[in-house]
């Protein structure tokens, strides 16, 4: 055991003992470095004026554009950071800083490191420049003054210019667990942090501390102590565990570990359906999905999480630990009300297996928000059938965003099990969509809106191939 | 020398190294003390008790600051109107005032004190919407009219005549850095203080007042904010104050920078309004007059209220005559957040009340929207009078538009969007040409005036200053472009420097796209001064005519004598002449009645016109920008880059406004979208596709401006309106262009989709 997180910040070791566990590395580079580049434009993960770069030799891409705001010191054990200040050299700039300089990328400049950060992580990943990809590189940035044309420009253009020496990538060496404690200087709560290395210490820890918050991207978990001012007594870490993340996958079903980072679930889950794979591209920004856990977003119980909708209509399953034992249960049962999820004490989500589509079954999920990118959903539609001969055998349609909970709409499904799939009984169905739920206002939407949209989007899923879509929306596969 | 090229915005490679300072990055001095304030959580009530106890006794609090710690006049309002408190007294007027501030020796510390302040309420009747400011009839000041010929008679005799109606939403500014500010106290109870606002003078004269200081007292400075956009025009005040009272109480440095959502809970925003219209017009579509009544949620205070509503008035003709015209305008007081200036300070919302009646009258007469508004554009022929008695002399909108239809191939266009809705159910296109005129100068007249001052050292290198205020529009790379021409020198030989009120005294705003006009005026006549001086001494020097004396390229030339500019000023040094100067700067020409709502209140008026194509999801409402072109007038360009820059970002956010940004306030009157979370600004994928923007390559002031260029900070951000208005003609494809749809700003999917239904189902019945 060590308490002592250390990592290569701009070029140079740093050590920090024992350091406060929810510091985030933005507070930290400010008003312990006083490197001021790095801005808070925030402090919630949706602006990216924040936006650090960290390379990890285990993570795919190396290079991983962040939020500083939601990153929790400790994370970055044995890593390399990178921020606004450690990109030039000697005074020369690099040919992204002097893409954006030439073309104009910048006005007020306040948001402009953060723009640098996450195209260079894209530049030192050997990104594409084409249009569609950098909208998706830059969705986490948002720039109030140039109308981002501009840096789009300089983006294109940031190859052509010649290349200078950069940061190299520390070599991540193999550490005892770190196991931080320190106490609150304003609350004198004591607070301690462990990040384990294998799914057995964290199932061990976690029986241990039941009380424990689990971190893993931090994308929700970081607003709990930047908005909210919690004090978070035991934090564990499940970044480091061996085989957390994994991706694995047979004829009939995706297996994806609870730790799995939306970037690196994005081709498979793509590859079950085309809609799945830009609902995925959708959720929060390249920050964000480096960041972010497929198993954060189903734990954590949201009634708007995206990925709890698509995956119920797709069947999945969920495997819970606690200590040594494990179950199964199905994903929708998993969420029994607002903020209660059927978990025991010291359990938690290790993975949720999907069963892959096949050819009797049609599959699609839609998410409608105010913005298109990098927005949360004002309500998420997934829907699932399975046909034999002319008739429905099988249905889930599952929502975001119409109850207190991801949920599945019985009702329309039954509307339609055992009866062809056709116009008429479609209609149905949407008609009955309007017993399943009684969906709040809000600041997203109206509830008359989501039921008449959630509605619409079973037409949309009934259309198939025929159904609409906008220029912007991407069509993979 | 650099007059007319596209340098780079001055500051742009601190931009993008991270070396350019905002309030928060200055160093933290020794005893430096970090303010958190309290808000209200309620809209209207009387505050029953206040109980800070445990928030003085909480870890690293030096002090908390109330209504009481304040020796002078608790006001930061703009003109005057005494209803801005820095603190609530006994009563809160909206969710989100501030009641008290805490001062302590950490940022965590303040906040974890703050929010153990025991409060209690009790709640009072609270005017949350224009609706019911109406009925209880809560006028900020009296209904204002601004009327031309008869509008009565000429609708009585219209050969058609329609009503209708258009809801336009608020706007939070969003500038990427949050409002902040730091004091450091000085000697004789002296303050000096960095504050991220566009008008310093106003920030210093308000806290001489707060504290009984003379404004020689404070000094008020500031190199840059990271984004302003009006926000930052009266709202800066507020923030800069309390870190004054606490520096002025405790004799310590403080700083107050506002988390993002405390900012967008505390401070005002872009007026929504509501607008009823009732138009008469001809066959052609030509407007015989109109009853056009303009009403704005002000918010809880007059703040610049008055003048921004009569910019809205000012431009409910845009580009149009209205033959005959009663503006009316009620400007409402609510429980809300005192709504502010925010680029383009009312113009967007009274513009976009004519294009709406410009789609209405054409779908009412089955016309192409462009035919109806060319037909009801200003033109010489008795024309060219505004509803508030300004002639317009300088109309370019018919040469822009025609540009613009031609580049952009707007007929043929129109035509492929009608033919795709033919074949498409669920996807339907729309299209949409509307023309920007926009009044330049201040409409409250004494504000048209600028100072600077101009420093040439004996090394011949050059110190720039002046009143206007950098925000990220370029305006100091303008203006240093204009003093390098003026000496011909090189750009970099001029030197910006931090706007401060030590320097250039008693300035107005950096607001109403004023900045280069008045400034760049400014600061040419004080290197006109000193280059007098300078051609005066060469003269002497060479035995020849002042007036033949020529700087050029870096080198002077007077008679058979040629220096470099460096030489000549160390020769004049030597000679003991003065090479420093002030210059000032009054907009000539200008005069405004505002009883009566005449007179000539513009210098002159920016043009120019936008073509956008979008998509709608007729199932659920989203909709995509596809294409736009612009053609935009910006005079003769000191800089095409920065000016193609604010068209480009202006009509993003114009965009922003029109779709995805929607305010909402909760029935008790709490904002509940107060980050980017829940308050949606235009992200990178939202720009449009295809994006060509063009300068009006004929563009050139009449008036004497600045190198005959225009202003460009505010007029590109209307032409989103046209993305408003294609919206609107895509929705009017489900109706088969027969009714004008019923969508209202922000078009959300929510809206558009409610528009579409409505349709629908007037189809069916």
């Amino acid at each position: 055991m060590r308490n002592i997180v250390s990592f290569t910040l701009n070029g140079k070791a740093v050590e920090l003992q024992n350091p406060d566990p929810t510091q985030t590395l933005l507070n930290w580079l400010r008003q312990s470095r006083t490197l001021t580049g790095t801005k808070e434009g925030c402090a919630e993960g949706d602006c990216g004026a924040c936006t650090v770069v960290i390379g990890d030799p285990n993570a795919t891409p190396t290079w991983q554009a962040m939020n500083a705001c939601i990153v929790f010191l400790p994370t970055l054990d044995g890593k390399t950071v990178i921020t606004v200040e450690g990109v030039a050299k000697d005074g020369n700039l690099h040919p992204v800083q002097r893409a954006l300089v030439e073309h104009h990328g910048s006005q007020c400049g306040f948001c402009t490191p953060g723009f640098v950060m996450s195209l260079y992580a894209h530049y030192r990943n050997d990104g594409a420049v084409d249009e569609e990809t950098l909208n998706d590189v830059l969705a986490g940035n948002l720039c109030r003054c140039t109308g981002y044309a501009p840096i789009i420009r300089a983006a294109k253009a940031m190859y052509d210019y010649p290349k200078v020496e950069e940061i190299a990538l520390t070599a991540a060496t193999k550490q005892d667990t770190l196991a931080l404690s320190m106490t609150d200087p304003l609350t004198g709560t004591k607070k301690q942090y462990f990040a384990p290395q294998t799914l057995d210490a964290l199932a061990a820890l976690y029986t241990d501390h039941p009380d424990a918050t689990i971190l893993a991207g931090g994308t929700d978990v970081g607003l709990w102590v930047t908005k909210k001012h919690a004090v978070l007594e035991t934090l564990i870490d499940i970044g480091r565990v061996a085989g957390f993340a994994e991706i694995a996958q047979d004829k009939n079903k995706l297996s994806i570990g609870a730790g799995a980072r939306y970037a690196n679930a994005y081709a498979a889950l793509g590859n079950l359906h085309p809609t799945l794979g830009e609902m995925v591209r959708r959720i929060g920004s390249t920050q964000i999905r480096n960041a972010g856990t497929i198993g954060g977003n189903i734990a954590n119980g949201s009634p708007i999480g995206d990925m709890p909708p698509p995956l119920i209509a797709l069947g999945a399953i969920l495997v819970l630990r606690k200590g040594e034992t494990r179950r199964r249960i199905a994903l929708e049962d998993f969420f029994i009300a607002y903020g209660q999820q059927d978990l025991a004490p010291g359990e938690f989500v290790e993975a949720v297996i999907v069963p892959k589509p096949d050819p009797s079954t049609r599959f699609a999920v839609y998410k409608i928000s105010k913005r298109f990118d990098q927005d949360i959903s004002a309500l998420c539609g997934a829907f699932f059938v399975r046909l034999q001969g002319e008739d429905v055998s099988e249905a889930r349609f599952a929502f975001g965003g119409m109850a207190a909970i991801p949920a599945r709409a019985k009702a329309a499904e039954a509307a339609l099990i055992g009866k062809a799939w056709s116009e008429t009984n479609l209609r149905a169905a949407m008609t009955a969509l309007a017993q399943d739920f009684t969906p709040l206002s809000d600041m997203r939407a109206s509830a008359d809106y989501r039921l008449q949209a959630a509605q619409n989007l079973m037409w949309k899923f009934y259309l198939g191939e025929d159904a609409p879509y906008l220029a912007r929306e991407m069509h993979h596969g | 020398m650099a007059k007319f090229q596209s340098v780079p915005h001055d500051s742009a490679h601190k931009h993008v190294t991270g070396e350019a300072i905002y309030v928060d990055d200055l160093p933290c001095l020794p005893g430096l003390l970090h303010l958190q304030p309290g808000l209200s959580t309620r809209a209207h009530a009387k505050i029953t008790k206040l109980d800070l106890s445990a928030v003085r006794a909480a870890p690293g609090v030096v002090c908390v600051l109330t209504a009481h710690d304040i020796p002078g006049t608790n006001d930061v309002s703009p003109t005057g109107t005494g209803d801005d408190p820095v603190f609530a007294g006994d009563e809160v007027v909206y969710a989100g005032q501030a009641i008290f501030a805490v001062a302590a020796t950490s940022l965590a510390a303040a906040r974890h004190a703050a929010a153990l302040a025991i409060i209690e309420y009790e709640d009072l009747p609270a005017i949350l919407t224009i609706a019911d400011a109406r009925a209880a009839k809560a006028d900020l000041e009296p209904e204002q009219l601004m009327f031309m010929g008869s509008t009565e008679e000429s609708l009585r005799f219209a050969q058609h005549v329609i009503i209708g109606n258009l809801r336009v939403g608020g706007q939070d500014h969003f500038y990427l850095e949050s409002q902040g500010a730091e004091c450091i106290p000085g000697e004789d109870g002296d303050l000096s203080i960095t504050s991220s606002t566009q008008h310093p003078s106003e920030v210093q004269h308000l806290i001489a007042h707060l504290l009984n200081k003379h404004s020689h007292d404070v000094r008020v400075h500031l190199r840059r904010m990271g984004g302003g956009f009006g926000g930052k025009e009266t709202q800066a005040a507020l923030i800069a104050a309390m870190t004054a009272l606490a520096s002025h109480k405790t004799g310590r440095p403080a700083r107050l920078v506002l988390d993002r959502d405390d900012d967008m809970v505390m401070t005002g925003k872009r007026h929504d309004f509501e607008i009823d219209y009732k138009v008469g017009f001809d066959d052609r579509g030509q407007l015989s007059g109109i009853y056009l009544d303009l009403a704005s949620r002000c918010g809880c205070s007059m703040d610049l209220s008055a003048a921004i509503n009569d910019r809205a008035m000012f431009h409910a003709d845009n580009a149009y005559f209205l033959n005959n015209a009663d503006i009316t305008s009620r400007r409402f007081r609510t429980n809300t957040v005192s709504n502010t200036a925010f680029r383009g300070f009312g113009g967007p919302q009274g513009m976009i009340a004519i294009e709406r009646v410009m789609d209405a009258i054409a779908l009412h007469l089955g016309k192409d929207p462009l035919e109806v508004r060319k037909v009801n554009l200003y033109n010489k022929m008795g024309r060219d009078f505004t509803p508030y008695g300004q002639r317009v002399m300088d109309n370019v909108a018919p040469q822009i538009i025609e540009d613009l239809e031609a580049r952009a191939d707007y007929a043929a266009r129109r035509a492929a969007v009608r033919a795709f809705n033919a074949s498409h159910k669920y996807v339907r296109r729309g299209i949409a040409l509307t023309p920007v005129k926009f009044g330049i100068s201040f409409t409250t007249t004494f504000l048209n005036q600028a100072g600077a001052l101009v420093h040439v050292y004996a090394d011949g290198s050059v110190h720039l200053n002046h009143g206007g205020t950098e925000m990220g529009q370029g305006l100091n790379t303008k203006i240093a472009q204009i003093v390098a021409e003026e000496f011909q020198i090189d750009f970099a030989k001029v030197k910006i420097t931090a706007t401060d009120t030590d320097k250039v005294p008693n300035t107005s705003a950096t607001a109403a796209s004023s900045g280069t006009d008045l400034n760049g005026m400014a600061a040419q006549r004080a290197a006109q001064t000193i280059k007098s001086h300078l051609a005066d001494f060469a003269a002497k020097e060479a035995e020849c005519a002042a007036k033949d004396v020529i700087f050029e390229n870096g080198h002077v030339r007077a008679g058979a004598k040629e220096w470099t500019f460096e030489a000549l000023v160390k020769a004049a040094y030597m000679a003991r002449i003065s090479l420093s100067s002030t210059g000032f700067y009054a907009t000539p020409d200008i005069h405004y009645d505002r009883e009566k709502h005449t007179g000539k209140p513009f210098y002159y008026y920016a043009y120019g016109a936008a073509l956008s194509e979008v998509e709608i999801d007729v199932l659920t409402g989203e909709s995509k920008i596809l294409r736009v072109d612009i053609v935009h007038d910006v005079g003769k360009s000191l800089n095409p880059a920065l000016d193609i820059g604010q068209i480009e970002g202006g009509f993003v956010q114009g965009a922003g406004w029109l779709t995805c940004e929607e305010l909402v306030f909760d029935d008790q009157g709490v904002l509940r979208t107060h980050a980017p979370s829940t308050y949606k600004i235009p992200a990178c994928s939202d720009r449009p596709d295809v994006f060509n923007v063009t300068l009006y390559e004929d563009g050139e002031n009449t008036k004497d401006t600045i190198h005959k260029s225009k202003a460009v900070g505010e007029p590109p951000f209307m032409l989103a309106i046209s993305v408003f208005s294609a919206i609107t003609d895509a929705v009017a494809s489900v109706g088969n262009y027969k009714t004008l749809p019923d969508l209202h700003a922000p078009a959300t999917p929510e809206a558009i989709l409610r528009a579409i239904t409505a349709l629908q189902q007037a189809g069916e019945t």
